[in-house]
């Protein structure tokens, strides 16, 4: 194991998240907190408690969970993807690393990034609404491990883009519609039952469910199909990136 | 003296169907300093970004120091450098961080007495602090080159370490080169500069169209290859030279200038009859001038003759 390896592809890219920290923070906090003043103060005190959680408070782990997925997918995509696009990724083939470990380097400095970003919002949230970690353990494995499978999925999305417009793509027109119809800010038993059938064909759904157990013990999905749920992304997210790297597909000539 | 890398029949085809490299077959002797001569495209950068790990070849081994390159990558590539030919460099970072992080990569604990040697050795040392971007072309360079030095490579790799810098530029950059040769570092260098493989290497590899057309020392090249010419200058302002003589030695006469071409492989070319025979026929010698093809001229006619055949 190339331990110093690893490392130093951490230091470099938190470095890069500590370089420019006032897009990295102030963008997740403002929004974050937009977000609170519009849905949770001015619409929400209009909209009734949701299974007896304050509707403010209710929000909390959607909003999480939609900056979470976009932040880890554009951290991880565009960290690769700079390197192939500045072609400093040679020094990273011509050094002694395995592919798991360049991996490692990359989705775990993306990972730790939104873990980072995941708790500031939490702390956030707290100046305008009241939240209870009933799981603080399950919290923070819904946390870490759907940081570390959409830094996956963005480290495949950087690879796989040809220009900065490919890294936007996925985020913009896949996660965020995902996210925004998977119960970030309302529970799926307000919807007709036809669009309750559909809203159980988004993944992400299972993800905010899970992780609003975590904190208010409501779901709208059982906690076991989120577990299993988050658990079949990342090991899928694990085999496409296995399969980029025996081809070889988008990485060496 | 020990092969430090050893390629065996290595082929490289690119997705586009393009063979990159044909059967190359090349040993570098551990403390040479070595030129991979040829035109742009012959397969030069290929050839080293293959042995490096950047490109994945086809077929064929590479071993470094006794390691194969692809089986045993990490031990290969940890005693590998590589000095790529653009600028590749993050510009938002600092010179230190830059030089420390390439260290990282290449599995080596922090050595910040070391990296400050490097520095000062590539006079980079003032300039530790300031963001690539603030630098200039050829400090950039030399970034690349501590940059490919931090992990302490036996074996570096210059992929065209002059290619569009000035005359004074590369004179510094050949200074290093040799100055890094002498602490022990064997040094690839690709190269279309005949003069800078001329003025560096040892021993010279001629690659065109992916194939290795010859290697050989550079001195002993030059002279199995090169042709030698004599100006004679005659004293006579006007030479009317009789037809046998021009014949036999089969001279180029301009005005009272005699040029006669020769390789100096030939070994029945009896110069001192010749001149006699000049003398002998009415002619007083003023005086002479010989001149040896350079490996330019070498090179070009190697290449032509690949071509044609």
């Amino acid at each position: 194991m190339n331990y110093f390896g690893v490392k130093a592809i951490l230091i470099h890219e938190l470095d890069r998240f500590k370089r420019t920290l006032l897009q990295s923070l102030a963008s997740p906090i403002i929004t974050t907190s937009l977000y609170f003043i519009v849905f949770g103060t001015a619409i929400g005190s209009r909209i009734k408690e949701i299974d007896g959680i304050n509707y403010g408070s209710y929000i909390v782990p959607g909003m999480i969970m939609l900056t979470i997925l976009t932040q880890a997918l554009s951290n991880a995509s565009f960290a690769i993807y700079f390197q192939k696009f500045t072609s400093t990724i040679y020094e990273i083939h011509a050094s002694p690393l395995s592919s798991f470990e360049i991996i490692l380097g990359f989705v775990g400095a993306a990972a730790i990034k939104s873990v980072i970003i995941g708790l500031i919002i939490i702390i956030t949230a707290g100046f305008f609404v009241d939240i209870e970690i009933q799981h603080p353990i399950l919290m923070i494995f819904f946390l870490i491990l759907t940081s570390i499978t959409f830094s996956l999925f963005g480290f495949i999305v950087g690879l796989y883009a040809d220009g900065f417009e490919g890294l936007q793509i996925i985020p913009i027109l896949v996660i965020t519609p995902l996210t925004f119809l998977g119960g970030s800010f309302y529970s799926i038993a307000m919807l007709p039952e036809f669009w309750q059938k559909i809203s159980l064909l988004n993944p992400v759904l299972y993800l905010i469910s899970g992780f609003r157990y975590s904190f208010y013990e409501v779901s709208d999905v059982s906690l076991l199909t989120s577990i299993i749920t988050i658990f079949t992304i990342l090991i899928s997210c694990i085999l496409f990136i296995s399969y980029t790297f025996i081809k070889g597909y988008k990485i060496k000539d | 003296m020990k092969n430090i890398l050893e390629i065996n029949n290595v082929n490289k085809i690119y997705r586009n169907s393009v063979k990159a490299l044909d059967n190359i077959e090349l040993n570098i002797k551990e403390g040479e300093i070595f030129s991979l001569l040829g035109p742009n495209g012959a397969g030069k950068s290929t050839l080293i970004n293959s042995i490096c790990g950047i490109v994945n070849f086809n077929s064929g081994t590479i071993k470094i120091n006794g390691y194969d390159n692809v089986k045993e990558y990490r031990k290969a590539r940890q005693i590998t450098g590589i000095v790529p030919q653009e600028l590749y460099l993050e510009s938002f970072e600092t010179v230190w961080k830059n030089v420390n992080y390439s260290r990282g990569l290449f599995g080596k604990p922090k050595n910040y007495k070391y990296v400050e040697h490097l520095l000062k050795l590539l006079s980079l040392w003032d300039k530790k602090d300031s963001k690539i971007k603030e630098l200039s072309g050829g400090m950039k360079r030399r970034v690349l080159i501590a940059k490919a030095l931090s992990h302490q490579p036996k074996l570096l790799f210059l992929d065209e370490p002059t290619a569009s810098i000035d005359v004074e530029l590369r004179k510094e950059t050949w200074d290093i080169v040799r100055k890094l040769n002498q602490n022990g570092t064997t040094i690839v260098l690709t190269t279309h500069y005949i003069e800078e493989a001329e003025e560096l290497s040892s021993r010279v590899a001629i690659i065109n169209d992916g194939k290795i057309i010859l290697v050989d020392e550079t001195d002993k090249l030059i002279k199995k290859l090169g042709e030698k010419s004599i100006k004679i200058q005659l004293k006579n302002e006007e030479v009317n030279l009789n037809e046998n003589i021009k014949k036999q030695y089969n001279f180029e006469v301009n005005k009272n200038i005699l040029t006669f071409k020769y390789n100096i492989k030939e070994d029945n070319i009896n110069l001192t009859k010749m001149l006699n025979e000049i003398e002998n026929n009415g002619y007083q010698i003023k005086d002479f001038v010989t001149e040896q093809s350079s490996l330019e001229e070498i090179f070009i006619k190697l290449i032509k003759e690949d071509k044609k055949s």
